[in-house]
């Protein structure tokens, strides 16, 4: 473990948030979009247990938990949202999805 | 006694406050029991108050009761304050008597309309206005209730205001009357800056002791008032109002339009009768303009179809033959005239009413006719009304006011035989186009079939009135037949005494004789082109000249073209001037941001997306390298 730097763990979490975020932008079906915010929130818990280890403190770890969890709530509304979103429009298209646009 | 005397403004008033706040949710009859009963109240206490007026004087002939001080601003103070005196005292008994039982007859006449309660709040709110204009004891007071009148007369005239010609009457009304109370705001002014204080005994004692006769002061300030009375009771130049004004209903018109409102003009001049008295000028300009209007509109009373029209313009005439006596300075004949004219005045339109009541609500005379036996107690009062507005001689109460002003525009040391002469002709229009009309409504045949006989409450006002515009008169006997003058010994400490320099039993008995024969002439010429020979009336009817006369010597033309139309046009031009633009440009300014700012909402998830991740983006440059 200790042979790991932190800027590479830095990195690996960098490259992980932009191919989320790339994702978010670029896909236009609801549950890609979700997966990939997921990969977004476990980005940035790697983040947070490479900071922890750097200063070897549990609070990184500590961290990872909440957003674990976090991420669970926050994926079970979403499906929710999704399900309904498919008996209502009966398509997952992100772009269809505009009605409250101003 | 005397402490009542705050009483009689205040009932209506709250009786207005009761019906105003609580007139949707009482009862009619309810309605109609506030409504007529204030007033009632009202009166018999006036009636109380002038009793004990009579019977014992108070100490100098006049009685101030001061409420509280209305406010102080320096040295000026003006309080809430009643004064009454001989003047003030005839006034309120005329309104509110004559004022009750014009109520009593709308309890009846407007039984059927949805704004019953809304009618008698107004017309409450009235009698609380005006009762306060005559018994103000400052100028200020009396131009709250000078205004509150002319309020309460825009709100009645537009009483049906689903008419939008009702509404513009209103407008009319209220607009034509405004120019002259700019006038009289201007000359309260002119007395505040002079004497500092707007009580009208101090104004009246200063202004004898201080003014020289003929001072340009009191020409200027005399002339200022002028033009608010001018205004109010619709007298040349600003007459054309009145005629329009009878869009409201008919008791509206009873009350305000003919017996008190426009009176108020009367009131004002023969209150200011000292700063009147100190301007030659200006009081002669007094009884030209009453000469001339009672001229004009007495002409342009003949030619008119709407019977209520007829009146009006004969209203306008009757208060010409007032704002005479007062320019000839037979101040106790002007208020002896007011008080017979608002007897067989409010007569005459309470019958008209009745009429139009029994004709589907009809006013062409020409669709009326053969009355005289459907309607009983409507024709024998009316005929006592108009006898009196005619001046039948002896037996009506409009004999003694009338001949007594005509006595003076020729005696009387400011009057002359040109203001006689005046006054003759138009006595005998008068007699010509009321009994025209009597002709036309009551005689002849049949037209239209009756659709409404009065009940008591209407039958009550018109045999009250009745018997006043007969027997009203004989309280003041012309001078040639002895000494009886129960008016003019009551307002003589009020007045200067009229200084006549023709005098003399017979000649006055001559001129009374001159002034029967040209009355009875003019019943039987109206009688004569009405009845027996109706062609030529009719073939007068299409000629130039009475389409002159019926559209009221063509002031609306002349008014429209000289002021309306430039107004109109000027406005027109400058309908988007500058400092309107600013104002404009914030709004337009506001909804150019919001149609911006709503295109970024286009309702594509991915757009905010990356909204978010460029102002992460910029937000994190400037942490880090700012």
């Amino acid at each position: 473990m200790a042979n790991i730097s932190v800027g590479t763990g830095l990195l690996l979490a960098g490259i992980l948030f932009m191919l989320g975020l790339l994702g978010v932008l670029i896909r236009r079906n609801v549950i890609f979009i979700l997966m990939s915010i997921e990969i977004m929130l476990n980005a940035a818990g790697l983040a947070f247990v490479v900071a922890g280890a750097k200063w070897s403190q549990p609070d990184g770890q500590v961290m990872f938990i909440f957003i674990l969890t976090m991420a669970a709530a926050e994926v079970s509304v979403g499906l929710a949202l999704i399900l309904q979103i498919y008996k209502r429009f009966k398509s997952l298209n992100a772009d269809n999805l505009n009605r409250m646009k101003g | 006694m005397y402490g009542l005397l705050w009483l009689i403004p205040i009932v209506p008033f709250v009786g207005f406050l009761i019906l105003a706040l609580f007139g949707g949710r009482i009862k009619r009859q309810i309605a109609g029991i506030i409504g007529v009963g204030s007033v009632g109240i009202s009166a018999l206490i006036t009636i109380l108050v002038g009793i004990n007026f009579l019977a014992s004087p108070p100490n100098g002939g006049s009685f101030t009761q001061v409420l509280y001080s209305w406010f102080r601003v320096g040295n000026f103070a003006p309080s809430i304050a009643f004064h009454l005196d001989g003047l003030s005292l005839v006034f309120i008994f005329i309104i509110t008597f004559v004022g009750f039982l014009i109520h009593l007859y709308s309890a009846e006449y407007m039984q059927d309309d949805e704004g019953f309660s809304r009618f008698f709040a107004y017309m409450n709110l009235f009698i609380g206005s005006m009762t306060t204009l005559v018994l103000a004891n400052n100028l200020l007071l009396l131009y709250l209730g000078w205004e509150g009148v002319g309020l309460c007369s825009y709100l009645l005239i537009g009483f049906w205001y689903t008419e939008p010609e009702n509404g513009y009457a209103a407008r009319k009304a209220f607009i034509v009357t405004r120019v002259g109370d700019t006038a009289m705001a201007i000359g309260l002014f002119l007395l505040v800056r002079t004497f500092g204080t707007l009580n009208i005994q101090s104004i009246l004692h200063s202004a004898s002791v201080s003014w020289p006769v003929g001072s340009s002061i009191a020409l200027t300030v005399s002339l200022l008032l002028l033009g608010g009375a001018v205004g109010k009771s619709a007298q040349l130049p600003l007459q054309t109002w009145l005629p329009d004004a009878m869009a409201g209903p008919t008791p509206v018109s009873a009350l305000i339009h003919a017996a008190t409102m426009v009176t108020a003009g009367v009131y004002l001049i023969a209150r200011m009768n000292v700063v009147f008295t100190l301007s030659p000028t200006a009081q002669l300009i007094v009884a030209i303009i009453g000469a001339l209007t009672l001229l004009l509109a007495g002409f342009s009373a003949l030619t008119q179809k709407d019977i209520k029209r007829v009146l009006a313009y004969s209203t306008i005439s009757q208060i010409g033959y007032m704002f005479l006596a007062l320019g000839v300075g037979a101040w106790s004949a002007g208020i002896f005239h007011f008080m017979t004219h608002a007897f067989f005045k409010a007569l005459l339109f309470l019958g008209a009413g009745a009429v139009i009541l029994a004709q589907h609500h009809k006013h062409n005379m020409f669709e009326m006719g053969g009355l005289k036996d459907k309607l009983p107690v409507t024709f024998w009062t009316f005929l006592i009304a108009s006898a009196s507005l005619a001046a039948l001689p002896i037996i009506t109460a409009g004999f003694y006011s009338k001949d007594m002003i005509l006595w003076h525009a020729f005696a009387d040391s400011k009057g002359s035989v040109w203001l006689w002469i005046a006054g003759i002709v138009g006595a005998l229009i008068t007699s010509v186009y009321t009994f025209r009309m009597v002709f036309l409504t009551f005689y002849g045949k049949s037209k239209t079939e009756i659709s409404y006989h009065p009940k008591i409450k209407i039958k009550i006002a018109l045999v009250v009135l009745g018997f006043l515009s007969f027997a009203g008169g004989f309280i003041e006997l012309p001078d040639s037949w002895g000494h009886f003058a129960l008016l003019s010994d009551l307002l003589k400490s009020l007045f200067p005494a009229p200084t006549l320099i023709h005098e003399g039993a017979g000649l006055e008995i001559f001129f009374q004789a001159i002034s029967a024969v040209l009355v009875i002439g003019g019943v039987f010429i109206a009688y004569y082109f009405i009845l027996k020979n109706p062609a030529f009336s009719l073939k007068f009817k299409e000629s130039k000249l009475s389409k002159y006369w019926f559209s009221g010597w063509g002031f609306d033309w002349l008014y429209d073209k000289v002021f309306v139309t430039p107004a109109v046009f000027f406005s027109r031009i400058n309908k988007s001037d500058f400092v309107d633009e600013i104002y404009t440009g914030i709004g337009k300014l506001a909804v150019l941001g919001n149609k911006l700012f709503s295109l970024t909402q286009s309702g594509r998830i991915s757009w905010y997306a990356i909204g978010i991740v460029i102002g992460g983006i910029i937000t994190l440059t400037i942490v880090v390298f700012l």
